[in-house]
């Protein structure tokens, strides 16, 4: 076991998809040289040339495109959209193009394409630099869709989600960027868990808070909280937002008898709401109340000093699971 | 001064100024860049593209007849740009793939696509029926211009391979106001990707005329990318073939990206479902007969004396018997099982999508005959 943050954890995952697969190669702007922004590929390019590293004109649809292309000469392209918000010139190319070339070619071209990004907020950034557009990957049929909140998980999913050949749209949580835990570089992918499935990160008996990504330690510190308080939250690491474990999901609804869904992206037709929908359709006998979504507002990002007004945080999860509960909660406030 | 809405409908040169080796009355001309590219076209190759054209308008005038008598949901005719297709597909040989438009009939025959190919995408049957790697074409492209970023990068990654080899990018004058095809000469001039872009400039975005898309000829956009360009005319076979040959040997050498436009006219509609009659001048379409790309090159070859009677009635019949090729895999098309438009959404094991496809067995197999026999 090595103790990495999850910046050199992604670092490593992809020094070692580069080394494995001399068809897998990065793309990206200011990915070379300068390592990135995040330096998640620091050094990567003094290891393994240019041609590999491939610094990139400043275009997002360009680097999905040209991508594209690569796939189709059997290239395992790694893209890096440099932050959340600037992946919006690329979404004809993501939706039309990289989910759906191998439908429309009936399995004949693949796409194993991975495009990275930093992804949502909680960093203090400018405007464009902390969204959450998860749910419109989520939406589109083609796109496995995935976000880590450990360090382990984030060297582990990447290097599945390059081996994949399917195309994965891989989101990192920018501010656990620095975040360290211990990782084990040398584990077999096959002895690791499979991409798509959920993590019960903690067990309880209360309520079920389902979360991704950034929001899984705030969902942990949330839990840690309700216990001094005598609930008890089972958490669950979603990992894999498209498609969605909903097995490990509902058995864990059926335990507890309660749902709260937490992520930061805005509510309204967001990947909590899929999540409440399929269980509400599979476990509607078992469940004691409601379901409950604790999201971001439906704005746009507002200004970085008020963030923390939109991003959920222990005290919002809180609220949610009193809701859950039947106990007085923002939301009985408003209905009552 | 008080600013005005600029009139869309200056004429852009459409049609002089541009390089030809054979005039519209089947006259040669010389031409010193582009003669040097053909030196091997002899009498019999000159037939041969011309039979490439006839097979090219007859395959596209059937796909009008089968829309037209309901066999197909939609058919983009091609009629006019004969000469860009088989041209610059001729040129293509081995060592190159294609991204096309949905448009390029003829570069999908000469690149040896099957009869059915070419109905059964526009009759709903299938997206796409072509093998990519069989044919070295990408499967058409419907979103203007997404292709060109495609082809760049295939030739990025050619470059990679060290291959001898170029990619070429088909794409309309209404592309060149896209982003995607900008970005592309951006990424192919700052790699020095050995990719072709060949603009067709068939004059019309659906009712939107070449004007309202540029002020310039679109050949003259490719230097201000650092990317080298000829203005050809599109309905002169042979100097599609010669100008496509300069480019991809041009990019395959070492030298990077190349760009043609191919000057012609789109005689038919967008697509079988458009009226071109709301927004075209009948005297525009005269005017563009007169230069059509078969009646040229058949003038030229009778001309050498070369071409007779007996061999257009040997095309003729080839033409026929491809057609009924055509005819009878549309009218012998067998619509898929229904649980086939669950497959190869994903290349790997897929949880939701395989309980939507049980579920979609469940739900067809609760269907009962008149006997209440399950279907």
């Amino acid at each position: 076991m090595t103790r990495l943050t999850m910046g050199k954890a992604l670092n490593a995952a992809l020094d070692r998809a580069l080394a494995d697969d001399e068809r897998t190669l990065l793309m990206g702007e200011d990915i070379g040289r300068l390592g990135g922004v995040f330096r998640i590929t620091d050094g990567l390019q003094a290891s393994y040339g240019a041609d590999r590293v491939v610094d990139s004109p400043l275009a997002e649809a360009g680097i999905v495109g040209t991508a594209v292309g690569l796939a189709y000469r059997g290239y395992r392209p790694v893209v890096e959209i440099q932050f959340d918000g600037f992946v919006y010139p690329a979404f004809d190319q993501i939706v039309c193009q990289v989910a759906k070339l191998h439908y429309r070619t009936s399995g004949r071209v693949k796409m194993p394409i991975t495009i990275r990004m930093p992804w949502a907020g909680g960093v203090g950034a400018a405007e464009h630099h902390s969204e959450s557009p998860e749910a419109y990957f989520a939406h589109t049929a083609g796109l496995r869709v995935v976000a880590p909140s450990t360090p382990q998980d984030a060297y582990t999913m990447l290097r599945q989600a390059i081996a994949s050949d399917d195309p994965v749209v891989f989101f990192e949580p920018k501010r656990l960027y620095h975040v360290a835990g211990e990782v084990d570089l040398d584990r077999p992918l096959a002895d690791a868990p499979p991409l798509g499935v959920a993590r019960v990160v903690r067990q309880g008996s209360d309520a079920t808070v389902v979360a991704y990504g950034s929001m899984v330690p705030v969902a942990l510190d949330a839990a840690a909280a309700a216990e001094t308080d005598g609930v008890s939250l089972e958490v669950v690491d979603l990992r894999s937002i498209s498609p969605f474990d909903l097995t490990t999901v509902a058995s864990s609804v059926r335990r507890t008898g309660r749902l709260v869904v937490v992520h930061e992206a805005a509510g309204e037709a967001g990947v909590g709401a899929e999540i409440v929908a399929r269980v509400v359709e599979t476990c509607f006998d078992e469940l004691r109340t409601a379901p409950v979504r604790v999201t971001g507002w439906d704005i746009p990002y507002p200004p970085a000093r008020l963030e923390g007004h939109h991003v959920p945080d222990l005290d919002r999860i809180l609220d949610g699971v009193d809701h859950a509960l039947g106990r007085p909660s923002s939301f009985t406030a408003v209905t009552a | 001064m008080v600013h005005t809405l600029a009139p869309v409908n200056t004429p852009v040169d459409a049609f002089e100024d541009v390089a030809r080796l054979i005039e519209p009355d089947g006259t040669r001309r010389a031409d010193r860049h582009l003669d040097t590219w053909i030196a091997d076209q002899d009498a019999a190759a000159l037939r041969a593209l011309h039979r490439d054209m006839v097979l090219v308008r007859r395959v596209d005038a059937e796909g009008i007849a089968l829309q037209r008598q309901g066999q197909l949901g939609l058919w983009p005719p091609c009629r006019g740009q004969e000469a860009t297709q088989v041209g610059s597909a001729r040129a293509l040989q081995q060592a190159g793939f294609a991204f096309t438009t949905y448009r390029e009939l003829g570069v999908f025959l000469v690149r040896g696509a099957k009869p059915a190919d070419a109905v059964l995408t526009w009759r709903g049957e299938v997206h796409s029926s072509v093998d990519p790697a069989r044919l070295g074409v990408a499967v058409p492209q419907i979103i203007i211009g997404a292709h060109s970023l495609h082809a760049v990068g295939y030739a990025m990654g050619i470059q990679r391979d060290g291959d001898d080899a170029a990619s070429i990018a088909y794409i309309g004058d209404g592309a060149m106001s896209q982003g995607d095809v900008n970005e592309a000469m951006v990424f192919a001039a700052s790699t020095g990707a050995p990719v072709v872009f060949l603009c067709t400039n068939n004059q019309w975005a659906i009712s939107e005329p070449v004007s309202l898309q540029t002020r310039i000829p679109l050949a003259r956009r490719a230097p201000g990318f650092g990317i080298p360009s000829i203005r050809v005319d599109g309905n002169d076979v042979l100097a599609v073939l010669a100008a496509t040959r300069w480019a991809l040997d041009h990019a395959r050498s070492g030298r990077g990206p190349a760009f043609i436009e191919a000057v012609t006219y789109r005689m038919g509609p967008h697509t079988t479902s458009d009226d071109p009659t709301r927004y075209r001048d009948p005297a525009e379409l005269a005017y563009w007969e007169q230069r059509d790309p078969i009646a040229r090159l058949e003038a030229h070859l009778r001309a050498l004396g070369e071409f007779d009677d007996a061999t257009a009635s040997a095309v003729s019949a080839e033409a026929d018997a491809l057609c009924a090729e055509v005819r009878e895999a549309c009218l012998g098309a067998r619509t898929a099982p229904p649980e086939t438009i669950l497959e190869h959404v994903y290349e790997e094991p897929h949880p939701a999508i395989d309980e939507q496809q049980r579920r979609m067995r469940a739900y067809l197999g609760s269907f009962t005959d008149a006997e209440g026999v399950r279907a």
